[in-house]
C-alpha cells in the first residue's frame, strides 16, 4: 500500500473497508508521521497514542462502522475529551482531564473516527495566528517560519502536514476558515446551531461553532455530516435535518447558481495576489455555469468593531469560571492569602496577555453606564448585518469573498499590533454575526503561499457551500493536475 | 438611644419592600437533570452543568417555567409573551460559573398583587393589598460553610467548604413594589404577606416552602420618612428565615432607623445581616460601593415564549386562593369563628384544613395541630408549618388510631418519630415496633403481674368498685411501654377479677 497518510478520508475509509489496510495500520502510519514532523510543525499539544490505537482496534474488530470508520482525526484542544487532557491552549487548564465528553467527541467516536490527539490553538481560541497558545506557536507546513492562521492553526496545520486527513476546528470569528485559507486546506463553519456546542470550552457562546477541516471538499462534508445534528443538551442547537452536505459535495455543480461577490469584502485591505486569485476563481465559477453578480452589504464595515464588543463581552463572562476553586490552575494558595487573592493570582498567572485584553475589553463593554453604548450598540449592528445578508440572499444563492486579506505572514510579524491581527478576520466575521455557514477552500498561490476563497450561504443551506466548493475544487484540480497541497514543499523527515 | 417601635411610627411613615426567594420543588435542577432532594451527602447531586465545568451548557427545566407562570398567575401578574434569561456576573466560590443565570429586565411575570389579612389590635382583620413588581426565575447557588471563624462568616474563617448540591436548584424571586401606607403596622403587614405568600405557594404545590430548610427565604427592605417628605434611604436585611423573624426584622429596623434619624444621623444604603438569635441586624456591605453585575442576555439559552393558550389553561386550572379555600372549608366543616381565630393565631388553620383534606376528621386534625404539634413547634421555636411533618402524615397517624393499629399514646410516639426524621408514619411504626399489642396471651402475663402487685386495687374491683381498675390498667400500659390496647387490657382485668365492665 502507498503512503497511508497521503490518502483522503474517503480513500482511507474505502481502503479499510476493502481490507487493503487495517485501521490500526492507518493509525500507526499517522502516529509515525506525527512523530516525524510534529517537532517542526507543533500542530499537536497532546498525542493520544494508546487511545487512538484502541479505537482503531475496535474498528478492525468490526465494532464500529460507517463512512469514516477508522479514519484518523486531529481534535482542536477546545473540545472536551473524557480522560484526555484538554487545555484550550491555556496554562489555566494545564493537566485538566475532563470527566465528560463533548457531544461531538461522542458522536465521532461512535462513528469509528480515530482521534489521534489534541491540536494547538490560540489560548481560548482568541487569535489569528496560534501564536497566543501558552504552549508555543504552530508553524505553517508551507513555510515553517510563517503562521498557520488561528485560532485553529494546529488543526489546519495537522491536515496540511499529512498528520491527519481530518481535523475538528471551532470558528468564532474565522478560526476554522482563516487557517484553512493560509494552509491550503478546506475549512467550514457550519450554520450556528448546526453542530452541538455541548463540550466546547466557550469563548463567545452566540458565535462559537465547531466544524470540519480537511484536504478535500468531500472529506469535509463527510466530517460535517458526522458531527452535525440536533443535540438536546445544547438549547441553541437547531432541531431540523442536517442539510445534504455530502450529496452536494458529490454533485459538485454550480450550474444555474446565482453567485454574488460582496463589494465590501474586496479591494482595499486585501493583498493584490489574494485579490487576483480570487478574481480568477470567480471567473472560473462563471465558466462552470454560475451567474456572478456584485452585491453590497453596507454594514459589513462595522462587523469587526461589533464583533470585538460582543465576543469579548461574552468571553469575559464565560471565562469567569476559571477561578482555581474547582479545577485547573491554582496559584498562591499558601494558607495566608484570602480567597480573592488566590483567585486573582491564579487569573493573573493563568491567562495570557491576549485573553486578559479581551476580558478587560468585555468587562468594560458590559459595565453599567457603558452597556448601551458598546454591547447594546454592537447588538444593533449585528441585526443590521443580518439584514444585509438577508437582502443579499434575495439576489444571490451564495456570496463569495477572499477568506483572508493576505497569505500566511511571518511568525511574530503582528504580535505587537493587535488591531492588525484582528483585521485578519475582516472577511470571516460577518458570517459569525449572522449565523450562516461559510467555507474557505484553496484557489491558488500568491508569493508561493495558499490563497483561500470564502463561500457564504443562508442559514441551514450548508449544502450550497459544498456544491460550490466541490465544483471549484474539481475544476482547479484539473487545471493544476492535482491538489494545491501536492505542490507544497515536503517537510523534512528525519532519517528519510 | 432607642426608640420603641410604636413611638417611632407615630413620627415616621414606613415604606417596606420584600424580596422572597422560593426553591421550586421540581424533581430536577433548573438547567440539568440532577436530583433536587434536600439533605443528601454534599456534592453528590452534581454534574458537569451545575458544576460549571468548561464546555457544559444549560437546558431550561420546562416544569420550572410552568411553576413560575402559575405563581405569577396566582399573584395576578401579567405573563410575558417573550422573555430571556440574563447572566448576573460576580465572583463567589459557591457559584460555579461565577455568574448566576437569572432574569433581569425581562422577567417572566410582572405587575400583580396579593391581598393579605392583617389582624388589628381589636382582633378584627383588615385586608391590605401588597403590590407585586415581578416574579422571575433563576438558579440557586451552592452553599458555603466557613470553618474556623467565630461568626460562621467568611471573615476570620480558616477555610471554607462548598456543597454544590443546591447549585442550580430552580429559584423563584418574588419582589413587591414599595409597600406604602402600612401606618403603625409595617412589621405585621410584612409577616402577614410572607405568611399568605407561603400559603399561596403551598396551595399551588410548587414548593415545600420550608423556611427552616431555606426553601423560602426573605430579604426585607425598610425605609422611614417624615410625613409629607420623600421616601427615606432604605436598608436591605438579608436572610430573614422565619415568619417571626420577618416581623422582628422590620421592627428592629424601624427602631434602629428612627433612632438614627432622631439623632440627626443619616441612613446608609446598605445590606444588613439578620441574626435569628438576637433578632437584630448588623451592617454588611455598603450598597454605595455596589457590585456592577454586568447583566446581559444569556447567550446559551433560547428565549422563553409561553404559549398564550397554555397560559390560559394554567390560569383555569389554578386552585382556590388560600383565603377563598379557608372560607369554604371552615364553612363546610362548621368550624366556629372562635376556632378559626385560634387556629389562625397559631398559624395552623391551613394545616388543619389540609389535614382534613387528606382524610382526617376535623376535630382530630384540630387537636393535633393545636395540641402536640403546636407544642413541638414551640419547643423548636419554629412555625408549625415549618415542622418536618406534613398534613398528609398527620392524617395517616389519625387513620392508624382510628383503625386500632395505634393507641393515642403510640400515635404521639409515631408523630415524634416523623418529626425526628425517621420517615413516614408507617415506617416509624415498623422501625420502632409500635404496633398495638392486643394479643390476649401476650397481655395475660402483664395483667396477672399487675393484679399481684396491687392487691388493694384488685380487691376493690372484686368488690365491685369498677373504677379502681384504672390504676391496674395504668400499670399494664406502663409495663408494655404503651403498646397495649387499653380497652383489651381493661376487659382482661375485669374478667380475671370477676367484675362486670
Amino acid at each position: 500500500m502507498a503512503d497511508l497518510t497521503r490518502l483522503t478520508a474517503v480513500e482511507t475509509a474505502a481502503a479499510i473497508a476493502a481490507g487493503d489496510a487495517s485501521a490500526v495500520e492507518v493509525t500507526q502510519a499517522h502516529l509515525d508521521r506525527i512523530a516525524a514532523v510534529d517537532g517542526d510543525v507543533h500542530a499537536f499539544l497532546h498525542v493520544d497514542t494508546e487511545g487512538a490505537l484502541a479505537q482503531a482496534a475496535r474498528v478492525d474488530a468490526g465494532e464500529l462502522t460507517g463512512p469514516l470508520a477508522g479514519v484518523p482525526l486531529a481534535m482542536k484542544d477546545v473540545v472536551v475529551t473524557k480522560g484526555v487532557p484538554t487545555t484550550v491552549g491555556s496554562r489555566m487548564l494545564e493537566g485538566w482531564r475532563p470527566p465528560y465528553d463533548a457531544t461531538i467527541s461522542t458522536r465521532l467516536r461512535d462513528a469509528g473516527v480515530v482521534v489521534l490527539g489534541k491540536t494547538n490553538m490560540d489560548e481560548f481560541a482568541m487569535g489569528s495566528s496560534t501564536e497566543h497558545s501558552a504552549y508555543g506557536p504552530t508553524s505553517n507546513p508551507w513555510d515553517l517560519t510563517r503562521i498557520p492562521g488561528g485560532s485553529g492553526g494546529g488543526s489546519a496545520a495537522a491536515v496540511a502536514a499529512y498528520e491527519a486527513p481530518l481535523a475538528v476546528g471551532t470558528d468564532t470569528g474565522g478560526s476554522i476558515r482563516q487557517p484553512a485559507s493560509v494552509t491550503g486546506t478546506v475549512g467550514v463553519k457550519p450554520t450556528y446551531g448546526g453542530v452541538s456546542r455541548y463540550g466546547l470550552v466557550a469563548f463567545s457562546s452566540s458565535l462559537d461553532q465547531a466544524g470540519p477541516c480537511a484536504r478535500t471538499v468531500l472529506d469535509a462534508a463527510l466530517l460535517h455530516e458526522a458531527m452535525a445534528g440536533h443535540d438536546p443538551a445544547d438549547s441553541t442547537s437547531i432541531d431540523a435535518p442536517v442539510p445534504p452536505v455530502v450529496e452536494a459535495a458529490r454533485r459538485a455543480s454550480v450550474q444555474g447558481l446565482r453567485v454574488a461577490v460582496v463589494q465590501e469584502l474586496t479591494g482595499e485591505g486585501y493583498e493584490p495576489g489574494v485579490q487576483e486569485r480570487f478574481d480568477e476563481a470567480v471567473a472560473l465559477l462563471t465558466e462552470l455555469g454560475a451567474t456572478v453578480t456584485q452585491v453590497s452589504c453596507p454594514h459589513f464595515a462595522y462587523a469587526l468593531p461589533a464583533y470585538y464588543l460582543i465576543a469579548p463581552s461574552e468571553a469575559s463572562s464565560n471565562l469567569a469560571r476559571f477561578d482555581s476553586v474547582r479545577y485547573g490552575l491554582r496559584v498562591g494558595d499558601d494558607g495566608q492569602r484570602s480567597l480573592e487573592e488566590v483567585m486573582s493570582a491564579t487569573r493573573a498567572a493563568g491567562f495570557g496577555p491576549e485573553v486578559k485584553r479581551r476580558i478587560v475589553l468585555g468587562t468594560y463593554a458590559l459595565s453599567s453606564g457603558y452597556y448601551d453604548a458598546y454591547y447594546g450598540q454592537a447588538q444593533k449592528v449585528r441585526t443590521l448585518i443580518t439584514r444585509d445578508f438577508t437582502a443579499a440572499f434575495e439576489q444571490a444563492d451564495v456570496l463569495v469573498s477572499p477568506a483572508s486579506p493576505g497569505v500566511a505572514f511571518p511568525l511574530g510579524a503582528k504580535l505587537d499590533d493587535p488591531l492588525a491581527m484582528y483585521r485578519q478576520d475582516l472577511a470571516t466575521i460577518p458570517s459569525n454575526l449572522y449565523g450562516g455557514p461559510a467555507m474557505s477552500l484553496p484557489v491558488g498561490l500568491s508569493e508561493g503561499l495558499p490563497v483561500g476563497l470564502q463561500v457564504m450561504a443562508p442559514t441551514m443551506r450548508d449544502d450550497l457551500l459544498y456544491a460550490v466548493g466541490g465544483a471549484l475544487e474539481a475544476a482547479l484540480h484539473d487545471r493544476w493536475g492535482g491538489s494545491l497541497l501536492a505542490s507544497a514543499p515536503e517537510l523534512e523527515v528525519p532519517g528519510a | 438611644m432607642t426608640v420603641p417601635y410604636d413611638e417611632a411610627l407615630t413620627r415616621f411613615e414606613p415604606v417596606i419592600g420584600l424580596e422572597t426567594h422560593v426553591e421550586l420543588g421540581t424533581a430536577s435542577k433548573m438547567f440539568c437533570g440532577c436530583d433536587t432532594t434536600f439533605g443528601a451527602e454534599p456534592n453528590t447531586h452534581t454534574c458537569p452543568v451545575c458544576l460549571g465545568l468548561p464546555g457544559a451548557l444549560p437546558v431550561v427545566n420546562a416544569q420550572a417555567i410552568e411553576s413560575t407562570i402559575r405563581i405569577g398567575l396566582a399573584l395576578h401578574c401579567d405573563i410575558a409573551s417573550w422573555c430571556r434569561f440574563a447572566r448576573k456576573n460576580y465572583f463567589y466560590p459557591d457559584m460555579p460559573k461565577n455568574f448566576q443565570t437569572s432574569q433581569y429586565d425581562e422577567p417572566l411575570c410582572t405587575d400583580g398583587y396579593l391581598d393579605v389579612d392583617v389582624t388589628l389590635e381589636d382582633g378584627s382583620t383588615e385586608v391590605v393589598r401588597v403590590p407585586i413588581e415581578r416574579v422571575h426565575l433563576e438558579e440557586d447557588t451552592g452553599k458555603s460553610l466557613h470553618v474556623g471563624g467565630a461568626t460562621g462568616r467568611i471573615h476570620g474563617a480558616s477555610h471554607s467548604l462548598v456543597d454544590y448540591n443546591r447549585a442550580g436548584i430552580p429559584l423563584v424571586e418574588i419582589v413587591t413594589k414599595p409597600v406604602v401606607g402600612t401606618g403603625a403596622r409595617p412589621a405585621e403587614v410584612a409577616r402577614a404577606y410572607v405568611t399568605e405568600l407561603r400559603d399561596v405557594l403551598r396551595g399551588l404545590g410548587v414548593s415545600d416552602v420550608r423556611m427552616e430548610q431555606g426553601s423560602l427565604r426573605c430579604d426585607v427592605n425598610v425605609s422611614l420618612n417624615l410625613p409629607g417628605q420623600p421616601w427615606g434611604t432604605r436598608s436591605e436585611t438579608k436572610n430573614v428565615n422565619s415568619l417571626r423573624s420577618v416581623e422582628r426584622a422590620v421592627r428592629s429596623e424601624v427602631e434602629r432607623q428612627s433612632a438614627r434619624l432622631l439623632g440627626g444621623e443619616r441612613i446608609v444604603q446598605e445590606t444588613r445581616h439578620f441574626s435569628e438569635d438576637t433578632g437584630l441586624s448588623t451592617s454588611g456591605r455598603s450598597k454605595e460601593e455596589a457590585t456592577d453585575y454586568r447583566y446581559f442576555p444569556e447567550p446559551d439559552l433560547v428565549p422563553v415564549a409561553p404559549d398564550p393558550a397554555e397560559v390560559e389553561r394554567l390560569r383555569a386550572a389554578l386552585p382556590d386562593a388560600p383565603s377563598v379555600r379557608r372560607k369554604r372549608l371552615t364553612a363546610e366543616l362548621g368550624l366556629s369563628a372562635l376556632d378559626s381565630t385560634a387556629m389562625v393565631n397559631a398559624g395552623v388553620l391551613d394545616l388543619v384544613l389540609a389535614t382534613v383534606e387528606a382524610g382526617a376528621p376535623a376535630a382530630e386534625a384540630r387537636n393535633w395541630w393545636l395540641g402536640p404539634l403546636a407544642q413541638a413547634a414551640n419547643a423548636r421555636a419554629v412555625e408549625a408549618a415549618d415542622l418536618p411533618i406534613t398534613p398528609a402524615q398527620v392524617a395517616r397517624v389519625v387513620e392508624l388510631v382510628a383503625d386500632g393499629s395505634l393507641t393515642a399514646g403510640l400515635a404521639r410516639q409515631v408523630a415524634d418519630g416523623v418529626l425526628a426524621g425517621e420517615g413516614e408514619p408507617d415506617a416509624v411504626v415498623a422501625a420502632r415496633g409500635l404496633a398495638v399489642v392486643s394479643d390476649e396471651g401476650a397481655l395475660g402475663e402483664a395483667v396477672d403481674a399487675a393484679i399481684a402487685a396491687q392487691p388493694d386495687a384488685a380487691g376493690k374491683v372484686r368488690a365491685g368498685k369498677v373504677q379502681a381498675v384504672g390504676a391496674l390498667v395504668g400499670a399494664v400500659m406502663k409495663a408494655t411501654r404503651g403498646q397495649a390496647d387499653a380497652s383489651v387490657v381493661r376487659r382482661l382485668l375485669l374478667e380475671r377479677l370477676g367484675a362486670e365492665g
